[in-house]
């Protein structure tokens, strides 16, 4: 059942649950954070009414920069404003900025230590009809890789708004990924949002049996993980869902307490399984109790065209097969 | 900032000769490194750290300081010795270059020694974030100015052009860049690797001030940023025109000196070289 704790949305599994993209939460936490600083600019390589740059824009013309289609530029740019007192944030597609400009990120924010968050928007394959050459499904390895970068994952538009309020707040260079589609809002302004600390979604019945198994997922793609673990109660399996959303550092307390708790692990994103927040989590687990686990994610391919929901579906991301997974890691233990 | 009469000019040439000799030091004892490009910039560097930044090398983050970019970083040489000669650290130091645990790494790192703005090395991206600072000081309106060092071979790279663009775009007329056209890459000379020219034409077109100088007359350095302090429209380059591993015969115009060191033998050839003044002070036997 949902965890009192989290405060999550009490209409969470309701068929007319509110959608909304996570770039509209990266939208507006531009807003509130140039509210709070005045030291925020952002920056935008054309793509600002994508990426919700463009309520900054109305909101603080002079601190907008548009940069046009020149991803290493604006990386580049940001890099030398944020050694400057700044508080530069670049927003673009992820297949560009991460991608495009990796090493100009390497080199000039993270090793040069710049104040710069990164916004990759569009990122997993539910960017759709768009197909593979826009859907990033790399970007959080890349970025993990990295030294002195954060990765954020935030799951709904709420919880994409409170990490980029908080990416302004800590010094460093942060990544953030956001999503194109429209998804659940799962859950609440009330819902605790810390850098650094997952927290859990779902957990079996007070007095009910101990879970079998821990599904720790990041994105909007938690909400299947949700769906996974309602499924599973109903056939007696109980679960935990941890919302991951910091994929750097990660919470390995928490992570090594329910691998212990319950001895099978899931993991689930929108983003290929090697290299991304399941192999941050099985490089925690490497170290410190192995125990079984399944990676729900691209199995190492490239989407293609199609709709979110059936590229989910067919790329093995939906309920049916985090269910699937729960089960052939318990059986594994 | 001084009036630089004969005597001043003088005084510049005599600390680019010193500082020409500390590179190779410098380079001799690190077994690795670069010789061509930074023998070749001694002349900007000092001109640029001996009569025009303002900076305080006891206070190196004071705000107020001009900033250089040094955006190719592999001349960090001279760039380390010119630091060292300003009085940011000791010149002892520069014994330590691309050594375990030194400051003065390879390629600069800012934060590791005092006085390096950016870190750099990667080509390409230092005119860029010469353009963030330099809308950083417009934000904030504050007068002092940045100054980034590129080299000619890194003008290949898109990002260049990019941040070219961006600064033509904003207008940021406190910036003055400065190629150092010598005319060697890696692979060769550049015309060879891709033709640059006209770098003069396209600087123009991408809305720049454009001066072309002769990179080892101090009193033409001094001039031409002079001249871009008083430019209001437009940002500046100046095309610095040098000679890479200037000072230093067998280097010069050589561009199989560009990523090497020089070694113990070629290393005292040339320090008697510099001594004497490319010959003309007899009195020293060696």
């Amino acid at each position: 059942m949902i965890n009192e704790i989290s405060k999550l949305n009490k209409k969470i599994f309701e068929a007319g649950i509110e959608q909304k993209p996570t770039r509209d939460g990266y939208g507006q936490g531009l807003v509130v954070a140039g509210e709070k600083d005045k030291n925020v600019v952002v920056l935008c390589a054309d793509l600002t009414e994508s990426t919700r740059s463009h309520w900054f824009k109305e909101k603080f013309p002079e601190r907008f920069f548009e940069m046009g289609v020149a991803e290493q530029n604006m990386a580049t740019v940001a890099a030398g404003l944020g050694i400057s007192g700044k508080i530069p944030f670049i927003s673009s597609y992820a297949v560009f900025s991460p991608g495009r400009n990796w090493e100009q990120i390497r080199t000039t924010i993270a090793y040069n230590d710049s104040n710069v968050k990164i916004c990759g928007a569009h990122a997993g394959v539910s960017v759709g009809p768009d197909g593979a050459t826009h859907q990033a499904v790399e970007d959080i390895a890349t970025m993990r890789a990295m030294p002195n970068m954060k990765v954020f994952v935030p799951c709904d538009a709420i919880e994409a708004k409170k990490a980029t309020v908080a990416a302004a707040q800590i010094w460093g260079p942060v990544y953030m990924r956001f999503a194109r589609e429209k998804t659940p809002i799962m859950t609440t302004e009330e819902t605790p949002f810390t850098p650094g600390k997952a927290y859990e979604m779902w957990n079996p019945p007070t007095g009910g049996k101990k879970p079998q198994a821990v599904i720790i997922g990041a994105g909007p793609v938690l909400y299947n993980a949700l769906q996974a673990a309602k499924e599973l109660e109903e056939e007696g399996i109980g679960t935990i869902v941890l919302n991951n959303h910091t994929i750097k550092p990660i919470d390995e307390k928490k992570i090594i307490e329910l691998a212990k708790k319950c001895g099978a692990i899931v993991s689930v994103e929108e983003h290929n399984i090697v290299g991304g927040l399941g192999g941050a989590i099985a490089e925690v687990l490497a170290k410190n109790f192995p125990v079984p686990m399944e990676f729900i994610g691209m199995q190492d391919c490239f989407g293609e065209s199609g709709a979110p929901d059936e590229l989910i579906k067919k790329y093995g991301m939906g309920a049916e097969d985090i269910v699937k997974a729960a089960k052939k890691a318990i059986k594994r233990k | 900032m001084d009036i630089l009469h004969e005597k001043k000019i003088k005084f510049l040439e005599m600390t680019a000769n010193q500082i020409r000799q500390d590179i190779v030091n410098m380079l001799v004892e690190a077994g690795s490194g670069h010789s061509a490009g930074p023998l070749g910039m001694a002349d900007i560097f000092t001109a640029l750290y001996f009569h025009i930044l303002n900076y305080n090398p006891k206070e190196p983050n004071w705000p107020g300081r001009d900033r250089l970019i040094l955006s190719n970083g592999h001349i960090c040489p001279a760039q380390y010795a010119t630091l060292a000669r300003a009085g940011y650290f000791h010149i002892e130091e520069l014994k330590t270059l691309r050594k375990l645990g030194s400051r003065l790494q390879g390629h600069p790192r800012r934060g590791a020694l005092p006085g390096v703005e950016t870190t750099s090395g990667p080509l390409g991206s230092g005119l860029s974030q010469a353009a963030g600072m330099a809308l950083a000081a417009k934000l904030d309106d504050k007068k002092h100015r940045i100054y980034c060092l590129m080299s000619d071979g890194e003008q290949d790279a898109g990002n260049t052009w990019e941040a070219a663009m961006f600064i033509g775009k904003n207008r940021l007329n406190n910036i003055t860049a400065i190629i150092d056209r010598n005319n060697i890459q890696i692979d060769g000379f550049t015309e060879d690797v891709m033709p640059l020219e006209s770098l003069k034409e396209k600087y123009e077109a991408f809305r720049w001030h454009v001066l072309e100088i002769d990179g080892h007359n101090i009193e033409a350095i001094v001039d031409a940023c002079n001249e871009a302090k008083a430019i209001f429209e437009k940002p500046t380059l100046i095309i610095a025109h040098t000679i890479p591993g200037k000072g230093v015969s067998f280097m010069e115009q050589d561009y199989l000196w560009h990523g090497i060191p020089p070694n113990k033998e070629q290393a005292k050839a040339a320090l008697v070289e510099l001594r004497t003044l490319g010959g003309q002070i007899k009195s020293e036997h060696e």
